[in-house]
């Protein structure tokens, strides 16, 4: 028996690791390490299901048995403070000293700061946690008007809950549209348009610059172009930072998250990293990526478990991601960033189409919005590298589905 | 409450009483059941809860979508007539008891 297997950080990607490697066999110790008390759960009911009704899911991605009867040690509440990368151990914030066989980074990300005046104040919210979707769900119940900072994913969920609650949301965004670089204009403008008739009020091409407090209590949000926008609550979502700092303590390379090879492993031979903080070179277009998203965690479990049990092989998993809000559904097959051509093909029902983006003319991936069977489809497409050009897509004719049969590998 | 079986892979049973309104992919999570991994948390997004359902109890199960269909033709497993998404099979009090074999890979 060996070391066996650290896994630092408790969230899907880290969970995911343990099961993955108990499913398949794996026998050695695995030991997560997680800094919240909680046992390994769900994020993305977090900004969705959780805000609206606290009892509607369980986010727990396994009963507390289960780590027992599978053998995997789970040390929560604690924090890995070093790593000793030449003699395979980590140190934790306790005082204990672990070694490992094999470590992985599974540290992913926290909201990002805004370094502006009034942060610290009561009712001011950012939505990474159990804990926080808690407060944020009875700040937002409770209050008359909320504002959020940020019209991303989280922004729009958490604007969309807070809608369903009655409560009056305005949201303030730097950028021209909302989910800027995330969607395309088309469904940005679907949406968009969707939150305003809810009575979403959208404040663009404005920045936070202060929140205004009164008694410690926040107020109201001060803007840059002199606006002021009244708040009980203000929820910040301006995006995530990976964490890096053990990879930066342990002398591993750092470039907006840890850097990794083909095969998720580190400068170090020792050490991978996976899910929200690992830095990859993108199969599907040049330079590196960092996503943040459960399949990216799950999948790129499962190919560091195939390699710590011996079945090598280099990390292309076709990336997807969904947003929910109101009753519209989301669906990205692909990493679509960088698109400079999109073609909207209708299905002829209301607030169902989908959006097909093109670099330089190759096909990066789709937009399906309340249409699982053409998300589907565009996921083989990606995934069998099965060609596809906009004029196939402008085609009155054409159907994904067949698509992605018709040139299926025999 | 309805009794769900779960044999896995290698022919083992587990027996849950679920509760009504908990589909069979939430009570497997939430049990520890390994055969059903139920990535995405129900949102019908991976086909990691992927069961075949005895025929006999088919009948008495909520309908399938297009969009369940559309996610099972991508399941790891075997699509076979009598697969469903277990996060789509949710327990009434109507339904007493149900079996379910689990595939031997969901990922």
């Amino acid at each position: 028996m060996t070391a066996g297997i650290i896994i630092v950080g408790a969230g899907q990607a880290g969970h995911a690791l343990a099961s993955t490697l108990r499913r398949r066999g794996y026998a050695d110790p695995i030991t997560l390490v997680g800094d919240e008390e909680a046992l390994p759960y769900q994020r993305p009911p977090l900004s969705k299901a959780c805000l609206i009704d606290d009892g509607a899911v369980s986010v727990a991605l396994g009963p507390a048995e289960y780590y027992e009867t599978h053998d995997v040690t789970v040390l929560r509440g604690k924090t890995v403070i070093r790593v000793n990368a030449g003699e395979q151990r980590v140190e934790l914030c306790s005082g204990e000293a672990l070694p490992y066989q094999h470590l992985v980074l599974a540290t992913g990300s926290v909201p990002r700061k805004l370094a502006i005046e009034g942060v610290d104040l009561d009712g001011v919210h950012m939505l990474r946690t159990l804990e926080h979707s808690s407060a944020i769900r009875e700040g937002t119940q409770n209050a008359d008007r909320i504002a959020v900072i940020g019209a991303g994913f989280i922004g729009l969920e958490v604007a969309a809950a807070a809608r369903q609650a009655g409560t009056a949301v305005t949201v303030v965004e730097a950028q021209t549209a909302v989910m800027p670089r995330v969607v395309s204009q088309p469904m940005a403008h679907h949406f968009a348009d969707r939150h305003s008739r809810e009575g979403v009020e959208f404040v663009f091409e404005d920045v936070a610059e202060r929140l205004v407090g009164e008694n410690g209590r926040v107020v109201a949000i001060e803007t840059r172009s002199g606006r002021r926008i009244d708040a009980d609550v203000v929820v910040i979502g301006v995006g995530v930072e990976p964490r890096c700092e053990l990879a930066v303590q342990a002398g591993l390379d750092v470039d907006n998250g840890v850097v990794v090879d083909h095969r998720l492993l580190t400068s170090d031979p020792h050490i991978s990293a996976i899910g929200d903080c690992a830095s990859f070179p993108s199969p599907w277009g040049a330079g590196r990526v960092r996503l943040e998203s459960v399949q990216n965690a799950v999948d790129q479990a499962a190919c560091v478990a195939s390699r710590l049990l011996g079945d090598d092989g280099p990390y292309e998993a076709v990336p997807w991601f969904w947003t929910d809000q109101y009753d519209l559904k989301l669906k990205i097959a692909g990493d679509i960033s960088g698109h400079d051509e999109t073609i909207v093909v209708e299905t002829g029902r209301p607030d169902s189409f989908s959006v097909y983006c093109f670099a330089d003319g190759v096909f990066l991936g789709a937009e399906s919005l309340n249409q699982v069977p053409e998300h589907m489809a565009v996921r083989r497409i990606l995934k069998q590298k099965t060609a596809l050009s906009a004029d196939q897509v402008r085609d009155p004719e054409f159907s994904p589905k067949a698509h992605a049969r018709a040139e299926a590998p025999a | 409450m309805t009794k769900v079986t779960y044999t896995d892979a290698q022919g083992q049973q587990h027996v849950l009483d679920v509760s009504a309104g908990t589909s069979i992919m939430a009570a497997a999570v939430t049990h520890g059941i390994d055969g059903i991994v139920g990535e995405c948390g129900g949102n019908l997004m991976c086909a990691t809860c992927h069961v075949y359902v005895d025929p006999r109890d088919a009948d008495r199960l909520p309908e399938m979508s297009d969009d369940e269909e559309a996610m099972l033709e991508d399941a790891v497993a075997e699509h076979r007539p009598t697969s469903r998404l277990s996060c789509q099979l949710v327990m009434s009090d109507d339904l007493e008891e149900i079996h379910v074999e689990m595939p031997s890979e969901q990922l």
